[in-house]
């Protein structure tokens, strides 16, 4: 087992490698000098000259290539011009607003959308096999803000069930001692209900925003998986074994049908990450996403790349545990190599 | 009162089977009768098309969502089972009645261990109890002649040999000892030797517990072997049913006739196989020409073993052991030659090379060692690559085995057929070679107006043909014949053969025709090779080898051939 | 798993004859499903709001008129002003030109590069495939959207730039489409036929090869269309690319998400409806599509 473990992590290191390479391109290819546009706007030709300097921008390109793989290691990042911290700081600051959306709203998509998925599979040309597709297809039509904002405006301006979509907690309530950084965990863990109430409901509203976008290719994939599975040849001797539609279904239908569904999954994490940005504008929830996209409004390019290059370092993370979900569900992969 | 005796067992009486497709219903079965009695095999016959496989699905009740039982009835040990409820239905299979299929590992679920799943079907009709039923799946992996089946309980389907797999659908099948077993073309897709193993496997279980088996086959070979009665069925109708021997001896309807003739059978000319008269026609000779037209000479061809096994065994410290140092050879040094006006039939199973080295022979892969000589000139120093575009291509051409996988489906005949030409012929300007291409259409016997359809217009047979007009398009001297009849019914087969026979008189081709089905390479060959494992272990001339085989492998294979008494 | 063969059945039809049978089969698919032909009518609509948008609307997009600012829909306006008095209906039509503009030749450019380079990859393997993969590979380590903010970024913030990230940011895809279909067919029997035909290995990719692998990437593009004018969009949305006042349907959203707390709808309601259906569109033509060009489905 560790071997495999061992075996998947040799094969991250190559995308890692690449994703450090191009985030480096990424910091080269400013149009204009690169320095002043670090240095901001109103630098004096001086300081531009620091700036440079500092950068490394006057050495050449391997060298510039290896300070900043050291930087890395050291975890510098740059730092911000508008807010003169670290990006790095910022960004682990702001890392729990956006993963307890992203997961939030992932768990929801997938709660959903897997049983509808297999359901209109087994009940094909059914009333839910209807629903299904028109769910997958509008879904997969709608642009995530333009969701958001729908939801915006029929749960809090005409029904009021929701509040103001100003970030995560109203001005009234704050935070609650740190634990996991997610609010609606840590305000259970220190009992205090009211903050819990407070913050799960300023977080339902953009998790069900990305839970409905999440959940047309989910839907899609699940379904269309379970169709293939249920008319495949060993599901068809386990029909003719006499075996419980249940047992079919579970056991042999469902699992091998999950295959293709954890395989999806990486390409709908990449969009969720994606998604993330669109929504934390929408509902000013103080993520990363918005940090980078602040920062991009304001030409302050530093935390834009650190941006681009966590993302990329998270997303080659949970492609890598994908996989080795994968490997636990399919025997094939695990003893093939 | 009735002889309960006498009730056969699986009764089915006037039984209409319809399907619901994009052009209309379509009737699948039409009105047939068939009953199978308590201990007797059942054979149902046809080709594609007659309909066979799908009564077996209404009989299980397993047909998908667009086929229904449109009429008529189906009994089962006095059970009327359209009528019976889904979970009666859900009883009934697995525990009174089993049905086994072809492609065996594809019909087992590939992530669940194979153990596993012969205890679910045990569990689900209380065959056992879960403190005992690993014992009891272990125990049916014995019967089913596995090998350590303590160890292969643990198995995964991918983990075992298309034989093993069938063994362990077969213990699915019988593991709650039922009534009637329904065996749909089990057999397909098997080395005739494997295949040997299995159907003697099913017949010892089935006739040691008294059970009632029907076959289904397109093999009438399997079905004189093994089946007591049988059931001739064509178009979706029952066309002849009669005990086995009659069947086989002196049946009585059309059809039947010509299935039976059709069928390559030791002591059958090609001719024998059509059903019209014909005009005897002289055998072949062999031009006594001396020089051989292909030589080949020490053949080798090595594939590197997957490199990763090596380098990761290194990467854990671990010696890498002295099988993934070797690198594979599929073939193993061969030696043969083919004469002028020659047929040489190259045989095996699969795995032993016969392909790859057809291929080499054909210059569409390159030989690790070795050598190919064409009428004196070294073809096999010549890397394939290059090989398209010199004058020798015109001189060997092949027919492949799957007429639907060697025919660009953009590509009308015509086209197909005219591709050659256009390249190495000469021709060119349309009308000349339109009149090229029905001169070639008709001398294989394809009406002209299919020459403007597409491949998924035409049937098998014709598919075929346009095939078999590509490949003596520019005349060749050697066509190497990869298969060319597996994928076709035994009445179009019969035609194929003779076509292909006629074709090699009249230029005075030579053949390669390899093949797994020593009997149409009696037929059709004068010489015999018998591969295996990448070498040759016999060749001789097509009556020494069938008759008089030196071999105990080539004893084996000819052995396993089930065929219908002469 | 039916054991019934219905290609058998449809195996006995007339023979087609080019071109006037694939436009009478492309009819019969776009008037047997109203959903296609749904798709269809809106994609004819779209194209005539691209092309002919700026000469048939009642307004001046860009004209501001601060009198009749934040309207709701009536009948001067029928899909209500802006914050700035511009008609709303005048700008969503305009804007259809830019959003397909981008969309357009983003998958144009896609098609080309990845078609090319996955075609390459599959046919020849060996170091095109490595190289190939090793690019793919490393575009797709990072989640698309945000690689393409990164981008934007680096290469400055316009139109242009935006097409060429979407471009990028698709490359993988096509790439994986056409390697693929490249792959499967390589040792093919009609392309070993073709071999032994005397066709080059150059002139089978061309000949043999391209025309089996075509539509499958033209449904594609239909569906990168879709994707590519969510994508665009949503760049527009966060402020990269388009800048105001032109009219963009991404960033008319955003403009009117300021509104939607305070009540005003249409603002950001309209837009965003003409980006759905468009998206829609393209979907369904993609689907549509399939049917039309897969040469089994013909009769």
């Amino acid at each position: 087992m560790a071997s495999i473990v061992l075996k998947r992590l040799a094969t991250a290191i190559p995308s890692l490698i690449g994703v450090i390479f191009v985030s480096f391109l990424l910091t080269r290819v400013l149009p204009g000098d690169t320095a002043s546009y670090f240095a901001g706007p109103a630098a004096t030709p001086q300081a531009i000259a620091e700036v440079r300097k500092q950068l490394g921008l006057d050495k050449s390109l391997p060298e510039q290539f290896a300070r900043y793989v050291a930087d890395l290691a050291h975890g510098d990042l740059g730092n911000s011009l508008t807010t003169g911290r670290p990006v790095v700081a910022e960004i682990a600051n702001r890392l729990p607003a956006s993963g307890e959306l992203t997961l939030l709203g992932l768990l929801i998509a997938l709660t959903i959308a897997v049983p509808l998925g297999i359901l209109a599979a087994i009940r094909e040309g059914l009333w839910i096999d209807h629903v299904c597709r028109v769910i997958v297809t509008t879904g997969v039509s709608l642009p995530v803000f333009f969701t958001g904002l729908l939801l915006v405006y029929v749960f809090y301006f005409q029904l009021g069930w929701s509040p103001a979509p100003l970030g995560r907690l109203d001005v009234f309530y704050s935070a609650p001692p740190q634990v996991t950084g997610f609010y609606v965990v840590d305000s259970l863990i220190a009992r205090d209900f009211e903050t819990f109430r407070a913050a799960f409901a300023q977080l339902i509203l953009p998790a069900a925003t990305l839970a409905i976008f999440s959940l047309a290719p989910l839907a899609r994939i699940t379904r269309g998986s379970m169709l293939a599975v249920m008319g495949s040849d060993f599901v068809r001797t386990a029909r003719a074994s006499g075996l419980t539609p249940k047992t079919v279904i579970l056991t042999y239908a469902f699992r091998n049908a999950m295959l293709p569904v954890v395989t999806t999954l990486g390409m709908v994490f990449s969009f969720l990450l994606g998604a993330n940005v669109l929504v934390e504008k929408v509902f000013a929830w103080p993520g990363i996403g918005s940090y980078a996209v602040e920062a991009l409004l304001a030409s302050d390019y530093a935390p834009v790349q650190g941006f681009v290059l966590a993302m990329a370092v998270l997303y080659v993370a949970l492609n890598l545990m994908i996989d080795l979900l994968y490997g636990v569900i399919d025997p094939r992969v695990r003893l093939e190599a | 009162m009735l002889d309960v005796v006498h009730q056969p067992l699986l009764d089915i009486r006037d039984l209409t089977v319809e399907f619901a497709t994009r052009r209309g219903t379509v009737t699948a079965v039409r009105n047939i009768d068939i009953s199978a009695n308590k201990g007797e095999t059942l054979g149902i016959v046809g080709e594609s098309g007659s309909g066979k496989s799908v009564t077996s699905f209404a009989v299980m009740r397993i047909l998908d969502r667009a086929g229904r039982i449109a009429g008529g009835s189906v009994t089962f040990s006095g059970i009327d089972l359209r009528a019976a409820s889904d979970r009666d239905m859900g009883d009934m299979r697995g525990r009174e009645i089993s049905m086994i299929f072809q492609n065996p590992r594809a019909a087992l679920n590939p992530i669940r261990k194979v153990g596993y799943q012969i205890e679910d079907v045990l569990l689900r009709h209380v065959q056992a109890v879960p403190a005992n039923v690993k014992e009891k799946a272990i125990d049916i992996l014995k019967q089913v002649r596995i090998a350590r089946p303590e160890e292969r309980y643990h198995a995964y389907p991918f983990e075992l040999s298309g034989g093993m797999c069938q063994r362990i659908v077969i213990a699915i099948a019988l593991a709650c000892r039922p009534q009637l077993l329904i065996a749909d073309e089990p057999t397909t897709g098997l080395d005739v030797t494997t295949q040997k193993a299995v159907m003697e496997l099913v017949v010892e279980l089935t006739h040691k517990r008294g059970m009632s088996t029907v076959l289904i086959t397109h093999d009438l070979g399997l079905a004189a072997a093994y089946c007591d009665r049988v059931v001739v069925m064509r178009k979706g109708e029952v066309v002849e049913t009669a005990p086995s021997d009659i069947i086989f001896n002196s049946p009585a309807h059309a059809y039947t006739r010509k299935l039976m003739r059709a069928t390559p059978r030791p002591g059958a000319t090609l001719r024998d196989l059509l059903d019209e008269e014909r005009p005897a026609r002289k055998p072949t000779s062999v031009q006594a020409d001396g020089r051989p037209l292909l030589k080949i000479t020490d053949l080798v061809k090595e594939y590197a073993r997957q490199g990763v096994t090596k380098s990761m065994a290194q990467l854990f410290g671990r010696k890498a052991s002295a099988v993934d140092e070797q690198p594979f050879r599929a073939v193993d040094g061969i030696s043969f030659e083919i004469m002028r006006g020659q047929s040489v039939g190259l045989v095996g199973e699969s795995g032993c090379g016969k392909s790859t080295t057809s291929m080499m022979a054909m210059r569409l892969l390159d030989p690790t060692s070795g050598s190919i000589v064409l009428d004196g000139e070294d073809i096999g120093a010549i890397p394939a690559r290059k090989f398209a575009k010199l004058p020798a291509r015109k001189r060997i051409q092949m027919v492949f085995q799957d007429p639907t996988d060697s025919l660009n489906p953009r590509f009308t005949a015509m086209r197909a057929i005219a591709d050659p030409i256009l390249r190495l012929g000469g021709i060119s300007g349309r009308d000349a070679l339109r009149a090229r291409c029905e001169e070639l259409a008709q001398l294989v016997g394809l009406p002209r107006h299919l020459l403007d359809r597409f491949p998924h217009q035409l049937s098998g047979g014709q598919k075929a043909r346009v095939g078999i007009a590509r490949a003596i398009a520019l005349h060749p001297e050697l066509v190497i014949l990869d298969e060319p009849t597996a994928a076709l019914d035994v009445s179009v087969q019969a035609i194929v053969l003779n076509l292909l026979d006629e074709l090699k008189a009249r230029f005075g081709m030579s053949y390669l025709f390899v093949s797994h089905d020593l009997h149409v390479v009696r037929l059709l060959c004068d010489h015999v090779i018998v591969m295996k494992s990448g070498r040759i272990v016999e060749q001789g001339s097509a009556e020494q080898v069938l008759e008089a085989p030196q071999d105990e492998y080539t004893r084996e294979l000819i052995a396993a051939i089930p065929h219908p008494p002469v | 798993m039916t054991a019934f063969d219905t290609t058998v059945i449809e195996a006995a039809a007339s023979p087609a004859t080019g071109l006037s049978a694939t436009l009478k089969h492309a009819r019969h698919v776009v008037t047997g499903n109203p959903i296609t032909g749904f798709s269809f009518t809106l994609f004819i609509l779209l194209l005539v709001c691209a092309l002919f948008g700026p000469y048939l609307v009642p307004y001046d997009p860009l004209a501001t008129n601060t009198v009749v600012a934040l309207k709701p829909p009536s009948l001067h306006h029928l899909m209500g002003t802006d914050q700035l008095g511009r008609d709303l209906l005048s700008r969503v039509v305009v804007a259809t030109r830019l959003d397909m503009e981008v969309a357009i030749f983003s998958v144009a450019l896609v098609f080309v590069l990845g078609g090319i380079s996955g075609i390459a990859a599959g046919y020849f393997g060996g170091w095109t495939d490595r190289l190939v993969g090793r690019l793919s590979d490393t575009i797709m380590a990072f989640p698309l959207f945000v690689l393409a903010m990164g981008i934007v970024a680096a290469l400055g913030n316009t139109v242009t730039n935006i097409i060429i990230a979407t471009a990028i940011i698709n490359y993988p895809l096509y790439v994986r489409i056409a390697r693929a279909e490249a792959n499967v067919r390589r040792n093919a029997g009609f392309v070993q036929a073709a071999r032994l035909s005397g066709n080059g290995e150059f002139r089978i990719l061309l000949m043999q090869i391209l025309p089996n692998i075509l539509p499958i990437m033209m449904v594609q593009m239909s569906l990168t269309m879709g994707y590519a004018i969510l994508n665009a969009a949503g760049l527009s949305f966060i402020g990269l690319g388009v800048r105001p006042p032109t009219p963009e349907w991404g960033i008319m959203v955003a403009e009117g998400a300021a509104f939607i707390v305070s009540g005003e709808w249409w603002i950001a309601l309209f837009p965003g409806l003409a980006l759905m259906l468009a998206v829609f569109c393209f979907n369904m033509l993609g689907d549509g599509l399939r049917d039309i060009v897969d040469p089994q489905r013909r009769t």
